[in-house]
């Protein structure tokens, strides 16, 4: 069969495929021989990653680069013939972005196609930071896997743990105590804070603002002191484990999340007056990366992306978990769906969060921390010595874990970022058969040839720090 | 064992799982009932993911769902109903492929790159079919329960003695 097509139609069949990869394997040969080597590889290659010329990309492939594939109603979305595909290959320019680029958050690679400085295609690369944790996670036991899913959206431990635990826990059947759900609430929306307060920091330093870099970090420092004294660790906390929790609040902890809360309050307002007033920021982001409902819906987008163009999808209110539907808040919805909105949807959530975590100092319920489902908790450390019972019971759940009835279930909770969840497929053993968690930040990305289709190269950085991915959700 | 039926869907029986809505079907019918289910409002594609049931044959399906090696779960939400919906698709082991979700939902292309990556499931008709997560000229697919772990050497692209 003929490899050579005519440009912009390459040979899409498998053989054609195979024969391509052959031509470009001529002479690289691995220990095995080249013929091994060939062979090894023809089999699961399914093409190159890159974003390739225009001549050697296929019209479907090229179309999605341009972010003009949206299966939208008539005369909504973009017209497929109005792709400028036309433009001669000798006046465009691929440029890459990353993977170690300060402005890509973590080790995102972008691959754009400028004509001068407009941004014409492009295409994020990732699986840079891919360390393979759902694999790793079908080796762990249950009471383990909170440890692995932490380090996944590395700014927002909680929320991996939380909707691990609560995937664990519908599985099991299993009730909570009341407190154990308020102080998974509340942590919860801390970690929001702090989520979005490092979004604030890092999105002030791409575009410009290089002070809220600073304040930024300062007011995430003083959050993260508190989930140190609370988990004791920073960072990756395994606080929240399926079951209930690590540990009860420490002494005093309504009077630090009273000061959290009035210290937010008073520099948020502080950041209003440096950010939201400010005449360069507003350049920078009104207008910038624009999306309609129907494109953010089409891709696939959620959390603030979505909200920004009006959706009002929030599943705190929409699917009420833990004791959300008890507690009063805002959902932020945007208009025009440009970074702008994004900006001021984040910048508004901090409070509403704020709002949250003063309602749940109020309602905090007494009772344990955790379920007394002597199955899945284990004993506390004094009664190991008294009882022999106790003993028995700690070695069986450190030894083989606990048992999961055989199912499926898939729990999703709404993350800084957006949906996120964890599905679950048991088959009754301690370990989970498969553990899929589904990425907020991996599945924004997808919006990014549409936002940066036609914005300049600048205004593309705006767009990748208004996504706010983070690279450890994206390729886990 | 065979697990009680709630309703049909496009032709597909639906059951209850753990309170969730879950539509079970296969490779012929899985396009139509993904069509279907875009038309009757499920407009947010949340996610697609595979499992590979090498190792676990024996699971609960509703009858006239033969089981297979591989199962495609894809995850929807309609966003005017605010209701959530599951669908389940068997994959036959030896030549594992489905039609592409791409020309219903755009948001399918990432998630279908990354079952492919992972499971070796191809997506026929997908724009960009290849790896994601994984460097391009990787071996085999790791999620899959016949790719052992912690026995695997170490792929570095430019190395000079690889493999």
């Amino acid at each position: 069969m003929s490899t050579t097509s005519r440009a912009g139609e390459p040979d899409q069949t498998s053989e054609g495929r195979r024969q391509g990869l052959l031509d470009r394997l001529r002479g690289k040969a691995g220990p095995g021989g080249e013929e091994i080597t060939r062979r090894l590889l023809a089999e699961t290659y399914e093409g190159a990653q890159e974003l390739d010329a225009r001549g050697r990309q296929s019209r479907p492939e090229l179309e999605r680069e341009m972010g003009g594939v949206l299966r939208l109603p008539e005369g909504v979305g973009l017209d497929p013939e109005d792709i400028d595909i036309d433009v001669p290959t000798d006046e465009t320019m691929i440029l890459n972005l990353g993977p170690s680029h300060p402005s890509t958050h973590g080790v995102l690679r972008i691959m754009v196609e400028l004509e001068g400085e407009t941004v014409l295609r492009s295409k994020p690369v990732v699986g840079y930071l891919h360390t393979g944790m759902e694999k790793t996670g079908e080796e762990l036991m249950y009471h383990q896997g909170s440890t692995n899913v932490t380090r996944m959206d590395y700014l927002s431990p909680f929320f991996n743990e939380l909707t691990f635990s609560l995937t664990v826990e519908r599985l099991l059947g299993l009730e909570l105590p009341p407190r154990a759900t308020w102080i998974r609430m509340l942590m919860s929306e801390l970690n929001r804070i702090s989520s979005h307060m490092l979004w604030l920091a890092t999105n002030g330093a791409d575009i410009g603002a290089i002070n809220m870099l600073v304040y930024g970090w300062r007011e995430r420092e003083v959050l993260l002191q508190f989930f140190e004294k609370v988990t004791g660790l920073r960072m990756n906390h395994n606080y929240i484990r399926p079951g209930g929790l690590a540990a009860d609040l420490p002494d005093g902890w309504r009077d630090d999340v009273t000061a959290i809360c009035d210290m937010m309050e008073r520099r948020m307002d502080e950041y209003d007056r440096l950010l939201t007033g400010q005449p360069i920021l507003q350049k920078r982001l009104q207008g910038v990366g624009p999306l309609t409902a129907e494109e953010a819906i089409d891709l696939g987008l959620t959390g603030p992306l979505l909200r920004s163009t009006g959706v009002p999808r929030d599943l705190r209110r929409d699917e009420p978990y833990l004791a959300y539907d008890q507690v009063d808040f805002d959902v932020i919805v945007g208009e025009v769906g440009d970074c702008w909105d994004r900006y001021a949807i984040r910048f508004n959530e901090i409070r509403e969060s704020v709002r949250i975590c003063r309602q749940i100092c109020e309602a905090m319920p007494s009772g344990d921390y955790r379920t007394q489902d002597k199955k899945v908790t284990p004993p506390p450390r004094n009664r190991i010595d008294e009882s022999m019972e106790a003993l028995i019971h700690h070695f069986k759940l450190y030894t083989e874990g606990f048992r999961v009835p055989p199912g499926e279930a898939y729990v999703p909770v709404e993350t800084p970022r957006g949906e996120g969840g964890c599905y679950i497929v048991s088959d009754g053993t301690s370990r989970p058969y498969r553990l899929h968690m589904r990425a907020a930040s991996f599945a924004n990305l997808q919006g990014l040839p549409r936002m940066a289709r036609g914005a300049l190269i600048a205004d593309a950085i705006a767009i990748v720090s208004t996504i706010d991915p983070v690279l450890g959700d994206v390729d886990r | 064992m065979s697990v009680a039926v709630t309703d049909v869907v496009h032709g597909c029986p639906a059951v209850d799982s753990l309170g969730a809505r879950v539509v079970h079907t296969d490779r012929e019918r899985y396009h139509g009932l993904l069509e279907g289910l875009r038309a009757d409002g499920y407009d947010l594609f949340v996610g697609l993911t595979g499992v590979d049931y090498l190792t676990h044959p024996g699971r609960d399906l509703p009858d006239g769902v033969g089981p297979e090696r591989f199962e495609v779960v894809v995850e929807l939400w309609s966003v005017s109903d605010r209701r959530r919906v599951r669908v389940r698709c068997q994959v036959p082991g030896a030549d594992p492929w489905l039609p592409t979700a791409f020309d219903v939902w755009a948001g399918a292309e990432a998630h279908e790159r990354e079952t492919y990556d992972m499971f070796g499931v191809r997506f026929e008709g997908h724009p960009d079919p290849s790896r994601i997560l994984m460097p391009e000229d990787w071996e085999g697919h790791p999620l899959r329960k016949d790719y052992a772990t912690g026995s695997v050497p170490v792929q570095f692209k430019e190395s000079p003695d690889r493999r």
